[in-house]
């Protein structure tokens, strides 16, 4: 339990990474991107949990509470929003490749010139 | 490279990776073993210094506002970049919705869907503004607030039409209300600044109660403004795709 | 150090919590990227995205629950499926 979920998220790093290289579809891709993206999320919560630790919001329980680590939730909350708006413009890439070239094989695709 | 080759080289370097990882394991304190003093410094100080019992938006909004602020500009960018990636080419046109659609053979939207929209974006709504306005009290805060509005948006398309959609949203009031968004974030901290305070500085009056929808200062404001910006960028971001089934070439259909 | 919480639920069963969530986890992001078909694909990161959650959950992390509940699970996938609507119009 000590390094469980650690290894989980190279796992979904690995299993994303694999899918990316081994594509044949640019939204394909990006899907497995998003999958990447997520394991970061799960590692910076994962590295600020304490054990028996509570949320950290006050309104109802007394300030003193031990309470897991609020920092890495802040970061995690701002990157779930804004790397979906990010996903949003790849996709927006893909659109216009596909208008452009007629393919959206991203072996295909690298090998087309101008 | 055949993909074959492919994947044994990206076998070969996922292996160097696992170790180097697993290497870094090594020197982690553990799950569930979190040491480090700055996030207890935080949970200890929060609710006295600025009457907010939401620690996370407190720092989101106020020890850590200034990544904030480049973290919304980074939607920002994205939404406005998507709007010039997606700008139309030499030759197309847009077709109208209707004669688009002829030559696709949909079923009418089930009455089930349309009512079961209807009867839910009111509330969805109501829950994102309440979830945008509260940043400071409870789970809540300016970027899940707008997400959930621009999800509404979202089931307002599905129960009717796209032209209903379109027809709400001009594109003109979207981007002006993300422009105030972001402007107003900015804004704030700059009206610190004409205080003579640093950047960002929280100079509005803390209020009396922890928690309470009118404590904790530029928290609540900033995350009222945040909230009106993701809303907008999400809702020009699937505006923009929408369109985009609407266009045709030049010539071909 | 402030006092140990009790607002906390006990270790053991927050650790089995979390345990099987992870496992969970991990194998959503499997079948996400082994899953071919597009659109089928589309609703196994939707499920993807609301396995998360429950894991932020476990984490005890509301607010990023609220986030990825709306973002993974309606956002990314209402993305994708317009995308895939305009990619495939144009294959006929």
């Amino acid at each position: 339990m000590q390094i469980f979920p650690f290894i989980v998220v190279v796992w979904i790093v690995g299993i994303g990474l694999y899918g990316i290289v081994t594509s044949r579809h640019l939204v394909h891709q990006i899907m497995c991107l998003i999958v990447v993206q997520s394991s970061t999320y799960v590692l910076l919560l994962a590295v600020g949990y304490l054990t028996g630790g509570a949320a950290p919001y006050f309104s109802d329980i007394p300030t003193r509470t031990r309470a897991v680590d609020p920092v890495v939730q802040a970061l995690a909350l701002t990157d779930v929003v804004v790397e979906a708006a990010v996903t949003a413009l790849l996709l927006s890439f893909a659109i216009q490749a596909h208008k452009r070239f007629g393919t959206l094989d991203p072996q295909e695709l690298a090998s087309l010139r101008g | 490279m055949t993909p074959a080759a492919r994947r044994l080289v990206f076998l070969v370097g996922a292996a160097g990776l696992a170790v180097f990882y697993l290497f870094g394991l090594s020197g982690l304190p553990g799950f569930g073993r979190y040491p480090g003093p700055y996030g207890f410094i935080v949970n200890r100080v929060t609710v006295a210094q600025t009457n907010a019992t939401g620690v996370v938006s407190a720092v989101n909004f106020e020890y850590r506002g200034f990544d904030t602020v480049g973290e919304e500009f980074i939607l920002f960018a994205a939404a406005a970049g998507m709007a010039v990636v997606l700008r139309h080419l030499r030759g197309e046109h847009e077709g109208a919705p209707l004669e688009e659609a002829a030559d696709r053979d949909l079923p009418p939207t089930s009455d089930a869907v349309r009512m079961v929209a209807l009867l839910f974006t009111g509330p969805i709504v109501l829950i994102g503004w309440w979830l945008a306005s509260h940043a400071q009290a409870s789970p809540s805060g300016g970027f899940q607030g707008g997400v959930v509005i621009a999800t509404g948006f979202v089931l307002l398309y599905l129960s009717g039409e796209f032209q209903v959609f379109r027809r709400l949203t001009p594109a003109d009031v979207t981007a002006a209300v993300e422009a105030v968004g972001a402007g107003g974030f900015v804004g704030t901290g700059l009206a610190a600044v004409a205080m003579s305070l640093p950047y960002l500085t929280n100079f509005l009056p803390l209020g009396t109660v922890p928690g309470a929808v009118s404590s904790s200062g530029t928290i609540a404001l900033v995350s009222f403004f945040v909230g009106l910006e993701v809303t907008a960028a999400f809702i020009l971001v699937i505006g923009e795709l929408l369109r985009q089934t609407l266009l045709l070439r030049g010539g071909k259909s | 150090m402030a006092q140990a919480s009790a607002f906390a639920p006990p270790a053991g069963l927050a650790d089995a919590l979390a345990v099987t969530l992870l496992l969970l986890v991990a194998a959503g992001a499997t079948a996400v990227v082994l899953v071919r078909a597009r659109v089928r694909q589309v609703l196994v990161l939707s499920v993807y995205g609301l396995l998360l959650s429950l894991l932020f959950l476990a984490f005890q992390a509301p607010d990023v629950t609220l986030s990825e509940l709306t973002v993974g699970s309606v956002l990314l996938p209402a993305l994708l499926l317009l995308t895939l609507a305009k990619v495939r119009k144009r294959e006929e």
